[in-house]
């Protein structure tokens, strides 16, 4: 195992707003990540929650205006990337750092071939020609599982799980050291999304990528991650190892992700959504975000914002459940549905 | 692809069929029979018809349109009423200066137009893109014909740059060129912008910016070539109108094209010319369109990957 | 908390007319609020014309003393060869680009959304040849077009109105059939014709409403476009006849002083553009406002 002294990634106090003509939308408020190297964190929550638009802020890729990204460290592999250069920018992007796309119908250029899109990183990265650029290129996409003479058709000739394909082939393309997964598999069918997944996988282990896995399919933060991050409204309410979060659940919201999901075991047993919406991100209420959803809140959770709190090893908690009481405990069978 | 185009040009026939027969139609509404016109006050009652069937004006409506297609075919668009000099010929003397003067035209409105439109979209908002748009808003608002008068007034009368008139020497195309392109540097300029708004927001240039490709190759390699299927699609529309506009700017500046050949056939109640140039300026549109959809076709591998099947 | 949220929703959702939402669009667009007021004060001015000056001495009327003058207090826009005032002519001239303009436009309306909302509705060989005919249409330059057609019906305001109007069908006829394309496939045109309605009720009552927009959008931009092939014609001397003051013949006349006396061809320039720009202006800002597509 590789010292886990230093990350890939560490993130303090990221905020991150858009400033449109009906408002300010606080998209993210106040988030502090950090990852270990060959670490991968699932990043969890709702659509709306945030998850995107950090990830975006990592690579600096938040469409500016309307947004506006204030943080007080972003590095990556050591390296602060808040005020480098666009040229430096440019070498970070796809070489330290890089992203897999939620959509793959179209997050690929429709004029150009799939073997030119992906040489194009290489050529960028690994300063070749285009002659290598293009044979390497053909080399990742047998590597992803597509025969290299299809390097020559263009987006439309494929399939979504094919295009998601070639999304991580590009993604992958020079070997970066952490790898965003926005809802790599949201977009394909359930078959091929078991397909993908092992696939990212496997080539995260081959090359010992970092992976920051987003999604809100609890299953496959069960399946690929070591750490968990589950974000509401813009926060970071609940973090820990997989077995923390997952075996220990603290968050009301955390549990009530869990209750959402049907029960295989016990095909009586009701659904338990959680109730109600999101807050409104032009106007975030001034207590717990959760607090007018969660049934253990009192008058108490609606004055001040919890913050994110040691509960005990790696394991982080975003709510005043605790400190009022020590021995507060969620019951994830009996509340919260 | 090459299937394609033949059956592009299969298609063409019935369009040109059409144009021919409208186009005659019209021009066989005209009042007062040509033939009077021709033969003079004088004439006896079969002078007139044996003229009549001298310049082809005997049968039907349908009968001479047939023969008029039959001639054209051959090449023969007929005889002026006034010069009695052949108008293909008439036409062929004449297309070479419309010819030069629209595709000037054409090249300078795309050279301001397309760089104009590219700024004003990756700087929407801006004071840049406010000063294109109102520029743009301008050209599409102006006769073309006045701003080619307010040229002469200036460069020529005032300033004298440029002559104000004629097709001599290479100057003298400039401010003729200048007033036919503007109208259409204007609609391409809005075009651009439009268009490279809309794949300026596509997630495909952000999977390119993700993987560290420069803005500046962002927007001139990625966004551009797909910005470019619409533009593509507006110039070759726009061949039409920049023709048209040349039979003002040829009236304005006295440019001796086909437009006053024209208009001047039409002073003077010149039937066959004024036809035979209908007829023939349009085809050149239609086999410009034709090119242009061709060119859209390698623009654009979605299209050409529809051709091939 | 619910109860806000509650209270939001239904702020935000309250049902409001599509009229009333374009119009809060409109509003906030400043080049089209420009436009619109000037439009405005350019209608009055030309519906007054007759109360402000008298067309056979004013407008018509030689006026040998006067012949030439520059622009000058007594004469804004200063006289012309017959000493006629040229602001006096502009302003009456409003009535003929804006009559010729407008009646063109709704020939064009007219007929163009008739042919493509049945082309579209209808389909198969029919909306083959209107298409086929569209084409053909469009492909003939729509001067060249309008030119034919005028030399062929004569020299007369009405027969100019009716070649502009004849030139600018084509893209009427494709915006109402691209239109009607769209919404013929909808749920609720399925169920008008599954209840039985008439072929021709369902197009009256359920498709031509929901292209409307557009049709309005397409319309005022047209406007403007015929206003100036109108004054192409006539500056060509194939529109309205003397010693009517139409604005494209005031043109014609004024370049041939353009040597000495260049104020002749300005200022009725000046009045298509502006005309024209109000109406671009207009269009735009109805564009935005009719088509949340289009919005940015």
């Amino acid at each position: 195992m590789v010292k886990e002294d230093k990350e890939i990634l560490n993130i303090e106090d990221l905020h991150v707003r858009f400033e449109t003509e009906d408002g300010i939308v606080y998209a993210v408020n106040g988030i502090n990540l950090k990852l270990g190297y060959k670490r991968t964190l699932g990043l969890v929550g709702e659509t709306g929650a945030g998850k995107t638009t950090t990830a975006l802020a990592m690579l600096r890729l938040v469409p500016d205006p309307p947004g506006v990204v204030e943080c007080r460290k972003l590095e990556i592999n050591g390296r602060d990337v808040r005020d480098i250069s666009a040229d430096e920018l440019e070498q970070v992007r796809g070489k330290e750092i890089s992203m897999i796309f939620q959509d793959p119908m179209t997050a690929l250029n429709p004029v150009f071939t799939v073997g030119e899109q992906i040489a194009e990183s290489i050529e960028i990265h690994e300063k070749c020609s285009k002659e290598d650029a293009m044979k390497k290129a053909g080399d990742m996409l047998e590597l992803v599982g597509i025969p290299r003479q299809r390097a020559n058709e263009y987006p439309h000739q494929f399939s979504g799980g094919m295009k998601q394909r070639v999304v991580i082939a590009i993604a992958l393309a020079c070997n970066p050291k952490l790898l965003i997964a926005d809802e790599p598999t949201t977009a394909l069918d359930v078959t091929i999304q078991a397909q993908v997944l092992e696939l990212m996988t496997e080539l995260k282990e081959k090359y010992d990528t970092s992976m920051i896995m987003i999604t809100h399919d609890l299953g496959i933060v069960a399946e690929v991650c070591d750490d968990v991050a589950v974000m509401y409204s813009g926060r970071i309410v609940e973090q820990g190892s997989l077995e923390e979060v997952f075996g220990k659940t603290m968050h009301p919201y955390t549990e009530g992700l869990f209750n959402s999901l049907p029960n295989i075991k016990n095909r009586q047993a009701k659904l338990k959504p959680i109730h109600g919406l999101m807050p409104d991100p032009t106007e975030i209420p001034v207590g717990c975000p959760f607090a007018p959803r969660c049934n253990y809140a009192t008058e108490a959770c609606k004055k001040a914002i919890p913050e994110l709190k040691c509960a005990g090893g790696t394991h982080l908690v975003a709510c005043s459940a605790y400190e009022r009481d020590p021995e507060f405990r969620i019951d994830r069978s009996k509340k919260n549905g | 692809m090459h299937r394609y185009i033949i059956k592009r040009l299969i298609m063409l026939i019935p369009v040109l069929l059409g144009v021919a027969f409208i186009i005659f139609a019209i021009m066989n509404v005209a009042e007062g029979d040509p033939v009077y016109q021709v033969a003079g006050p004088d004439a006896t009652e079969e002078q007139l018809d044996a003229l009549r069937e001298e310049m082809g004006l005997n049968g039907s409506l349908i009968q001479r349109y047939f023969r008029y297609i039959g001639n054209l075919l051959r090449g023969d668009l007929g005889t002026s009423y006034i010069s009695r000099m052949d108008v293909m010929q008439l036409y062929l003397l004449r297309l070479p200066n419309t010819l030069r003067l629209a595709s000037i035209a054409m090249v300078v409105a795309v050279i301001i137009s397309v760089p104009l439109g590219i700024v004003a979209a990756v700087n929407q908002n801006s004071w840049k893109d406010t000063i294109a748009m109102v520029l743009a808003l301008l050209g599409l608002s102006m006769p073309n014909f006045w701003l080619g008068l307010l040229l002469i007034i200036l460069f020529s009368l005032k300033l004298g740059w440029f002559p104000s008139g004629g097709a001599e020497g290479v100057v003298s195309v400039v401010l003729p060129a200048v007033t036919v392109g503007v109208g259409l540097a204007a609609l391409l300029t809005r075009t651009t912008r439009s268009s490279m708004l809309d794949v300026l927001r596509q997630d495909y240039l952000r999977t390119a910016r993700a993987k560290g490709v420069s803005e500046n190759n962002v927007v001139m390699h990625h966004a551009l070539r797909n910005a470019l299927i619409p533009i593509i699609t507006i110039f070759g529309v726009q061949f039409s109108n920049v023709l048209g506009g040349s039979v003002l700017a040829e009236t304005v500046f006295a440019w001796p094209g086909v437009g006053r050949l024209v208009v001047d056939a039409i002073d003077q109640r010149d039937i066959p010319t004024v036809t035979g140039a209908l007829v023939m300026t349009t085809m050149l549109v239609t086999v410009v369109n034709l090119l242009v959809d061709i060119v859209y076709a390698y623009v654009d591998p979605r299209i050409k990957a529809q051709y091939t099947k | 908390m619910s109860e806000k949220t509650g209270v939001k929703a239904s702020k935000l959702y309250k049902k409001r007319s599509t009229v009333d939402m374009a119009w809060r669009q409109l509003r906030r667009n400043k080049g089209a609020l420009i436009g619109l007021a000037l439009l405005f004060i350019i209608i009055v001015g030309a519906l007054a014309a007759p109360l402000i000056y008298d067309y056979n001495t004013d407008v018509i009327g030689m006026n040998v003393r006067e012949r030439m003058q520059w622009p000058s207090a007594k004469h804004l826009c200063g006289t012309d060869e017959l000493g006629r005032d040229i602001f006096a002519r502009i302003v009456y001239g409003a009535r003929y680009s804006l009559a010729v303009g407008v009646v063109a436009v709704i020939i064009a309306l007219i007929v163009g959304v008739l042919l493509g909302s049945a082309a579209g509705y209808i389909g198969g060989t029919f909306e083959n040849v209107v298409m086929r005919i569209c084409d053909i249409f469009s492909s003939i330059p729509s001067v060249l077009m309008a030119i034919a057609v005028v030399s062929a019906l004569g020299k007369s305001t009405l027969n100019l109105m009716i070649a502009v109007g004849i030139a600018s069908t084509a893209p009427f006829v494709r915006v109402a059939r691209a239109a009607v394309l769209v919404v013929r496939g909808e749920e609720y045109v399925e169920a008008a014709r599954a209840i039985g309605q008439p072929d021709w009720k369902i197009v009256l009552i359920h498709i031509i409403p929901n292209c409307v927009s557009q049709i309005i959008v397409q319309a005022t931009l047209r406007v403007g476009s015929a206003i100036i092939s109108a004054a192409q014609l006539s500056f060509l001397g194939l529109g309205v006849p003397a010693p009517a003051p139409e604005w494209g013949s005031m043109l014609s006349a004024g370049r041939l002083y353009i040597r000495d006396y260049s104020y002749m061809t300005l200022f009725p320039g000046i009045a298509i553009m502006i005309t024209v720009l109000c109406l671009n202006l207009l269009g735009d800002g109805l564009r935005d406002a009719l088509d949340p597509k289009l919005k940015r």
